[in-house]
């Protein structure tokens, strides 16, 4: 069935809401065996150099234990920050939910074309 | 006070090679197609107006060394790079403010591309030239010493014939320099390196490069944006992209376009200036850093816009 976690981010992701949304995210990736984690940031309107660094810790992290991570629905303006940035090298980025779904796991992908 | 840039490049010298003339050439002679230029002027007005600056002049390649003018008769600048070179032959031919010509040097560190420039830099050669150098490092003049030493260069230090004095600064405590009040920061770098504020008359100048910015430590970031604080000019190193600063060259103690803007818009900085340019960026790609670095500001503002300019060698910024 679904083995993706989807973490749906909202609003500005910079110092202030770095701390919380790290630990959060690091807790889903840093488990055994690793973990795939789809992050919806369709309502996400800014991303901070603080806030990019929290998916580059998450990334690593969920790298190293054999884990997958995926940001999805970037929102235009922080489309162009990843782009300025390069973190579209950093972490893989998609266009929608369901393309970050479908590249970690088919089933995933069903589930949520079946409104799971 | 008046800004000029002598060696804007990082790490290492980056000529300009003969295929990268004849490409702005190309361009410019298709862009010219059909056109006519009577005069200098209008060939001028061409190259300033019609042509990119990647395709019209070039940032230069000589490795970091920054005038500060502010209009002493004692000469100011920071860094010791390649630059020094041009910078010391302008300075000789200048016509003498004073009979004995005084230089103050600010040593950010003593990396090769910060000092390289020193054993050609003329003023150190002449009887009656006095060179101050002033910086945070306990051991810059054994840096020096070590670079004029054989097998590496010709001429020892102990022959040279101007006067070298050091003046070894304690981070954080300002010093009265040709009229200004320069105040350095310890900056994470290998080796430690140091950044400077210059004040003069209610304008001021940071020149803060070879500096990394690891973003795991708040108290880090404030200690930046108090040392940018109101700044009309903030001179930054902007080598890498924010990934490469976070990933692959961590620890390389270099930073981004991003952080620069960042910090400068909380600082409330006016003019923030792209510098210690990657060596392998030709002049196309540093432009597009520029335009890039330009768009952010823009995705970023909160309040006050900050200028983005990208130092070329032969750059001035009067405040
Ligand atoms: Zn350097
Ligand atoms: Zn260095």
């Amino acid at each position: 069935m679904a083995d993706v976690t989807v973490l749906k981010a909202v609003g500005r992701l910079d110092q202030d809401a770095s701390a919380a949304f790290q630990s959060r995210l690091v807790g889903l990736v840093d488990v055994p065996g690793g973990a795939k984690v789809a992050l919806d940031f369709g309502l996400v309107d800014y991303v901070s150099s603080v806030g990019l660094r929290t998916l580059m810790v998450a990334a690593k992290k969920s790298k190293a234990g054999g884990g997958k991570i995926a940001v999805a629905a970037l929102t235009p303006v922080v489309r162009e920050i990843f782009e300025i940035s390069r973190f579209n090298f950093v972490i893989p980025v998609f266009a929608d939910l369901r393309a970050s779904l479908l590249s970690m796991s088919a089933d995933a992908a069903v589930a949520f074309d079946a409104g799971g | 006070m008046l800004v000029r840039f002598w060696g804007t490049r990082g790490s290492l010298p980056a000529p300009l090679g003969a295929a990268a003339v004849r490409e702005k050439l190309r361009e410019a002679l298709l862009k010219a197609s059909g056109r006519r230029f009577e005069t200098d002027a209008d060939a001028d007005a061409f190259i300033d107006l019609e042509l990119d600056f990647a395709t019209g002049s070039t940032f230069g390649g000589n490795s970091p060394c920054v005038e500060i003018d502010a209009g002493s008769d004692e000469f100011v600048f920071c860094d010791l790079g390649s630059g020094l070179r041009a910078f010391g032959n302008y300075a000789m031919a200048k016509p003498k403010r004073r009979k004995d010509p005084v230089y103050h040097a600010f040593v950010s560190h003593m990396h090769w591309d910060h000092i390289m420039g020193f054993p050609f830099f003329v003023p150190a050669y002449v009887p009656g030239h006095r060179t101050i150098i002033h910086g945070c490092h306990p051991n810059i003049e054994a840096a020096l010493r070590r670079q004029h030493a054989a097998p590496s260069f010709p001429v020892e230090y102990d022959q040279l014939g101007g006067t070298i004095v050091y003046d070894i600064m304690t981070p954080g405590m300002p010093v009265q320099v040709a009229g200004m009040t320069v105040h350095s920061i310890p900056q994470y770098h290998s080796g430690d390196s140091f950044g400077y504020r210059f004040e003069k008359d209610g304008k001021t100048v940071v020149y803060s490069t070879d500096s990394e910015h690891k973003l795991d430590n708040p108290e880090h970031t404030e200690a930046f944006v108090e040392f940018f604080r109101g700044a009309d000019v903030v001179i930054f190193d902007t080598m890498y992209s924010l990934a490469d600063a976070l990933t692959i060259r961590q620890d390389w103690g270099h930073s981004s376009n991003i952080v620069a803007v960042e910090l400068c818009h909380r600082a409330g900085v006016k003019t923030l200036c792209l510098f210690h340019h990657d060596p392998n960026s030709d002049d196309r790609a540093i432009a597009t850093l520029h335009d890039e670095t330009v768009r952010f500001e823009e995705l970023s503002r909160e309040s006050s816009p900050l200028r983005v300019l990208a130092a070329y060698d032969g750059m001035e910024i009067r405040l």
